[in-house]
């Protein structure tokens, strides 16, 4: 509701089992909670597309398609070149998944928002605590793919450990705006589309598999302005151990825009349709 | 004379979507310890006003408080105290049903300890102990809105909001919620229930509105609503030709009011059996009668022209 901006009503509801209660003291803790508890039934089914997978792509590609490229990659062997680029990208396929059918159907099917709104929740709360969530399930997946690079010897950096930040940022990027979108489509099958016209062209062309330099130039120019080559080009300088491409403080703030805009329409969007 | 602050306050209230008006300007209070009913169609405004009431709907005119407080302003401290039963269950199927109230209770900063004690004592109340560590997925539908109405209790709340609480389940199933319904009445909790089953109705409110095209048409008690707007008994005679009308025709005069229904003729009467008997001396041979006390139905349908369910 556009008036609800009144101080956080904090009551220690500990002191008495009988006291009434009032509100969650971080009411986005509590959301997010909820989705734990889901992710403590289902984490198994998650394990394969979020980690097999890359992991299988690590293999298959670093390993396989890298023997064939003897002199590497801007002078360091392919597989190496590649881990970071399929640690963003993987970043990016966690976000999106966890991002458009969960949405979708917390307003269509299960209607897990309608229950929230009907308790002490803001929209904003109800929107902040599921991209917790989110970002929950990015960092997991990221830090076990870095665990098993990390023993396939593909970090050459400890620098490596600064993807996270940087996986964290970019999931926020790509799943703030696709909750506002998400929470528009009036059908399931537009969320299909956002994967065959957004993921896999982002996947292909945004310096996961080959540098951006070898695209044409339209092309690059598209490819920079995708989040994910801006990770793309953080992740491999960490992993590395090299300077980016771009400025670091130009990359963060790009993803930081998207961040941001995609969370300030999430909320428009979500509160045009919870509160009506 | 002491004044009792009524809980819920509403002045004039409108909600407009569009050009539709929803709920055209209506004035209810619910008292403490109430059970209060809105009976009306599907279409009469009642689930707008609702949500209203509920602090997820802005009204869009009048004045609306509840516990005192503005619930555009104050949604989430409203919130904290209202317990919801919505008219679609959403529950979480993929959760126990145990995880189901657990989680909820967080939304309400209950800790985890206080939040599993009261799930277990909710479960007990709803009689779905057995069904704790069970997903809700496989639930029949009577269970669910039972595990759904627990969870509107979790918080321990002032009023609780039951929108539409028994439709789409069987007769056994509603006479089970009706009880717990009825227990949760007797123990002090204030009652807002809508429904478009006079039964309904007339089992569990004490007083109630009557809406219809987002107007309050009637308000009162069921009893006191049934003794101003009906007769004392009511013959329902069904006739085996085609138009009921034609018969209808012949029975002008016999007690206080006659409706033409598609299927049925009901006469208004003071003395059922008497008007019956009145009926065959005129010769008329329905093919089926009975006699049946008047009820909060046959309120709505002098009121309106019109019957409740279609």
């Amino acid at each position: 509701m556009d008036g609800e901006s009144g101080a956080v009503i904090v009551v220690d509801v500990a002191s008495s089992a009988r006291a009434r209660p009032t509100r969650s003291r971080v009411p986005a803790f509590a959301v997010l909670h909820y989705y734990l508890v889901g992710y403590r039934r289902t984490w198994r089914a998650g394990v394969f597309s979020s980690f097999l997978l890359p992991v299988l792509t690590v293999l298959g590609f670093g390993l396989g398609v890298g023997a064939y490229i003897d002199q590497g990659v801007d002078g360091v062997p392919y597989l190496d070149w590649l881990v970071p680029g399929l640690i963003a990208s993987t970043a990016l396929q966690v976000a999106l998944g966890d991002s458009t059918w969960p949405v979708f159907s917390n307003f269509q099917w299960v209607k897990t928002y309608y229950a929230q709104s009907a308790a002490p929740l803001r929209v904003g709360d109800i929107l902040a605590g599921h991209l917790l969530y989110v970002l929950f399930r990015v960092l997991t997946t990221i830090a076990a793919f870095l665990l098993v690079t990390g023993l396939f010897g593909a970090l050459r950096s400890p620098w490596a450990l600064a993807t996270l930040p940087v996986v964290a940022l970019l999931g926020l990027a790509v799943a703030a705006p696709t909750f506002a979108y998400s929470a528009s489509v009036s059908s399931d099958s537009w969320l299909a589309m956002l994967f065959r016209f957004g993921v896999i062209p982002m996947t292909l062309f945004a310096g996961v598999f080959f540098p951006v330099e070898s695209l044409p130039e339209g092309l690059r120019q598209l490819a920079y302005a995708t989040p994910l080559w801006h990770a793309v080009d953080l992740c491999r300088a960490a992993t590395l151990g090299v300077a980016p491409q771009w400025s670091v403080a130009g990359h963060l703030l790009y993803l930081a825009a998207w961040a941001l805009g995609g969370a300030l329409l999430a909320r428009r969007v979500f509160r045009r349709t919870l509160v009506v | 004379m002491t004044t009792v602050q009524p809980l819920i306050r509403a002045r004039g209230l409108v909600k407009r979507f569009g050009d539709f008006t929803a709920v055209d300007g209506i004035d209810v209070e619910v008292l403490p310890g109430e059970a209060f009913g809105f009976l009306g169609p599907n279409g009469a405004g009642k689930s707008s006003t609702m949500r209203m009431i509920g602090c997820i709907s802005p009204p869009s005119g009048g004045e609306l408080r509840i516990l005192g407080m503005d619930p555009v302003r104050d949604g989430p401290a409203i919130r904290a105290r209202l317990g919801v039963c919505p008219q679609l269950d959403n529950l979480d199927p993929e959760l126990t049903v145990q995880e189901n109230l657990t989680t909820y209770a967080r939304y309400f900063g209950i800790p985890r300890r206080v939040a599993r004690e009261r799930a277990r004592e909710l479960l007990d109340f709803v009689q779905l102990t057995e069904r704790a560590d069970s997903k809700v997925e496989p639930l029949s539908g009577g269970m669910k809105r039972r595990l759904t109405i627990a969870r509107a209790l979790v918080n321990e709340p002032e009023i609780v909001l039951l929108d539409e609480p028994t439709t789409g389940l069987d007769p056994q199933a509603r006479h089970l919620v009706w009880e717990r319904l009825f227990r949760l009445k007797q123990q002090g909790v204030t009652l807002v229930l809508t429904t478009h089953y006079m039964d309904e109705a007339e089992q569990l409110c004490d007083r109630l509105v009557v809406m219809d095209g987002g107007r309050i048409v009637a308000e009162g008690s069921p009893r006191a609503l049934i003794e101003r707007y009906s007769t004392r008994e009511v013959v329902e005679l069904r006739f085996a030709a085609e138009s009921q009308e034609a018969f209808a025709g012949k029975l002008d005069g016999l007690g206080e009011r006659v409706e033409v229904l598609p299927d049925r003729v009901l006469l208004y009467v003071a003395d059922g059996d008497a008007a019956v008997a009145e009926v065959q001396a005129l010769g008329l041979t329905p093919a089926n009668v009975l006699v049946r006390r008047s009820s909060l139905e046959d309120v709505f349908l002098h009121l309106t022209g019109r019957t409740l369910v279609e």
